[in-house]
């Protein structure tokens, strides 16, 4: 196992009080294993993400375990930290447009990584900062390397960052919606990119999407979050086809799969919120929403387990759904 | 890059004309004949006649206005009613002082302000803030007339480690040059210290919030690229703007600080025209002084897209 997560909890102190973001997630990441992490908005994936190398603001308060190839991430201190950032874990962030400095070009802020985790000269990192340029599918690399920001489109940007981010090979690839901002030929362009990195340097990717799409076209393996937990965790083709959690469920039904929608023409809406938490309670936080929520599921949170047929898929419900019945 | 700076220097010279005529006619809209505060004793019609007829006074408006710009293209801008000598000369002796005091001023000023700022921000909400706040609250709120007076009084007065007043040129004496000018240089770029001090830490707070900050952090850089790469360096056009702007200020205050310490500057040889109705001096002074805000503006867009690139490629679309 490359990365090992466990039971992560993270709240941050507020002017308005504490707001819990994540509580207790479990995690592994096997390494040229993409997974993939789906969740409405606010239900705290880049939360998660950013913890993993130490990237939340002070506010922030963590704990749990993060281990990288079996050393340990929380609380380590920041040199060890810096030497893993960009080196061991990279990011690639969603939003392209002020991700990158304004006013350093791009070859200088490619370059600046390879600077600081590998001895190369300026000839070098220049020379590797075009490479990378090209290696992400960018045309005549050697002119946009003295490009800035502003002189390139949004999907080259995002492109860019992941130059930036794959530049010194990187054991973990985090993308947090590396597409929500780019149109669909964009989208694809960028998704070929990842998968690439992955079949050439075996590079383990945890991608970061609310689009399931996104997570049927690249993902292995699916991690479904709400409300600051994992609610269910499945191969993805195992998970878009016996979804066993209700939030899962209506996720799914929420979004356009081909197939899937065949004879419906409306997505269905899961009706409510995802809620703010101040503290996790001992309860499933979707039972609100739920249609299968009863009194043992606003008394006590039900635990990740194992289901009846796959070791590999996991599910927090006391009721979970039954597909064969539905069919 | 030339286009733009073409349009700017159009319309820097635009103003200049622009300032000229203002600065020509605004002065001799000012109450009190000079013909007689010249005369002195003799304020007889004959005496103050010949008084106008020596000065030009007697001319038409627009024939003074033709004769002053002529002479002023030739670096002539007339004799000092007060003194009699050329006031170029005058200028040529007074205005080296000032640029002296002033650039050290605003270095010294930049140079903590910027410093102090950086610190509030990264250090936000820990006592270095505070003790910065603090400061740049002292430096905003107390005059610099005080502020002067108090240093003379126990920098120069009471210890004698710094003169209390005089000058000395740097090119005859580089030390005596320093000592004299780094004490009213300091108590000058007070104000100005503070005021950057405020901006480059708002500024920076925005900056260190920034997403590219982020994205540098999560590359594993050193704080120091961090702060300094990525943060400040996005901060630097407000601190450009800041010091652009607050040169008008800076100029004044040289004229407190420059009476206060006896200085022979631009300031002092400003005050002693006013009060002495002594119009080729004012006239030259505030040209001259327009002239340089003119062109320190024209510097400052030079400097804006020289941090930039967006500024650059935004005049060269234009
Ligand atoms: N710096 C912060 N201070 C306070 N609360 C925060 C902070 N960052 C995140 N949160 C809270 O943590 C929760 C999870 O946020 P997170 O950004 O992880 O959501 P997300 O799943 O990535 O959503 P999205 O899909 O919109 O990106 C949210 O309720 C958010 O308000
Ligand atoms: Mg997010």
């Amino acid at each position: 196992m490359i990365l090992e997560v466990a039971d992560l909890t993270v709240s941050f102190v507020t002017e308005s009080g504490d707001v819990s973001a994540v509580d207790g997630v479990n995690l592994d990441l096997d390494a040229g294993e993409i997974v993939g992490v789906v969740g409405e908005s606010g239900c705290g994936k880049s939360v998660t993400a950013m913890s993993l190398a130490g990237l939340l603001p002070r506010s922030a308060r963590v704990s749990g375990s993060v281990r990288l190839r079996g050393t340990e991430l929380i609380g380590a201190r920041e040199p060890e930290l810096r030497r893993v950032r960009g080196k061991e874990i990279a990011y690639i962030f969603q939003e392209p447009m002020t991700s990158l400095n304004p006013v350093l070009t791009v070859g200088r802020q490619i370059g600046e990584v390879l600077q600081e985790h590998e001895r190369l000269s300026r000839k070098q990192v220049r020379q590797r900062a075009v490479e990378l340029l090209s290696l992400v599918g960018i045309p005549s690399p050697a002119n946009r390397v003295d490009n800035y920001p502003h002189q390139l489109s949004g999907g080259m940007r995002q492109r860019v960052m992941i130059a930036m981010a794959v530049a010194c090979n990187p054991t973990v690839l985090v993308a947090d919606e590396p597409t929500t901002a780019l149109d669909v030929t964009a989208q694809a362009g960028i998704l070929d990119v990842l998968r690439n990195l992955r079949d050439r340097l075996g590079t383990s990717v945890l991608i970061i999407t609310h689009d399931l799409g996104v997570i049927a076209d690249i993902a292995d393996r699916v991690v479904v979050m709400y409300a600051g937990r994992v609610v269910e965790q499945a191969p993805v083709v195992e998970l878009f086809a016996h979804p066993h959690h209700h939030y899962t469920d209506g996720l799914l039904k929420a979004s356009p799969t081909p197939g899937r929608h065949a004879g419906t023409d409306r997505l269905q809406e899961i009706p409510g919120l995802v809620p703010v938490l101040t503290r996790q309670p001992d309860a499933c936080t979707f039972a609100d929403r739920c249609p299968a929520a009863d009194q043992k599921c606003r008394g006590s949170a039900p635990p990740l387990t194992a289901s009846s047929g796959s070791q590999a898929h996991l599910a927090a419900c006391w009721h979970p759904t039954r597909q064969e019945a539905k069919r | 890059m030339p286009r733009y700076l073409l349009t700017r220097a159009w319309h820097s010279a635009l103003t200049l004309v622009l300032a000229t005529i203002v600065v020509f006619l605004g002065i001799r809209a000012l109450p009190g004949d000079p013909a007689l505060s010249l005369a002195g004793e003799d304020r007889s019609p004959e005496a103050l006649a010949a008084i106008r007829a020596e000065y030009g006074l007697d001319q038409p408006m627009i024939v003074q206005f033709g004769r002053y710009v002529e002479r002023a293209l030739h670096g002539d801008f007339g004799t000092s009613i007060r003194t009699g000598l050329p006031v170029s000369d005058m200028i040529r002796t007074a205005l080296p002082v000032t640029i002296e005091l002033s650039a050290l001023a605003i270095l010294i000023a930049t140079v903590l302000g910027v410093g102090a700022g950086v610190v509030a921000a990264v250090r936000r909400g820990r006592p270095a803030e505070w003790v910065a706040n603090g400061l740049a609250l002292i430096g905003l709120s107390v005059p610099h007339f005080w502020l002067g007076l108090l240093a003379i009084l126990y920098l120069s007065v009471a210890t004698g480690l710094f003169p209390a007043s005089g000058f000395v040129p740097f090119t005859e004496d580089p030390i005596g040059n320093l000592h004299h000018i780094i004490l009213p240089a300091v108590i000058l770029g007070t104000g100005l210290a503070a005021i950057i001090m405020r901006q480059t830490r708002s500024a920076m707070l925005d900056s260190l919030s920034a997403d590219y900050v982020r994205t540098a952090k999560a590359k594993g850089l050193s704080p120091r690229a961090v702060i300094g790469r990525h943060a400040l360096r996005n901060s630097l056009i407000v601190v450009v703007t800041i010091v652009g702007l607050q040169l008008g200020g800076l100029i004044s205050g040289a004229v407190v600080t420059e009476s206060i310490f006896g200085l022979p500057g631009f300031g002092k040889m400003t005050i002693d025209a006013v009060f002495q109705r002594d119009y080729p001096v004012i006239q030259a002074v505030i040209l001259l002084t327009a002239t340089a805000y003119i062109v320190i503006n024209f510097l400052v867009d030079l400097l804006y897209s020289v941090i930039d690139p967006r500024i650059r490629v935004a005049g060269e679309a234009a």
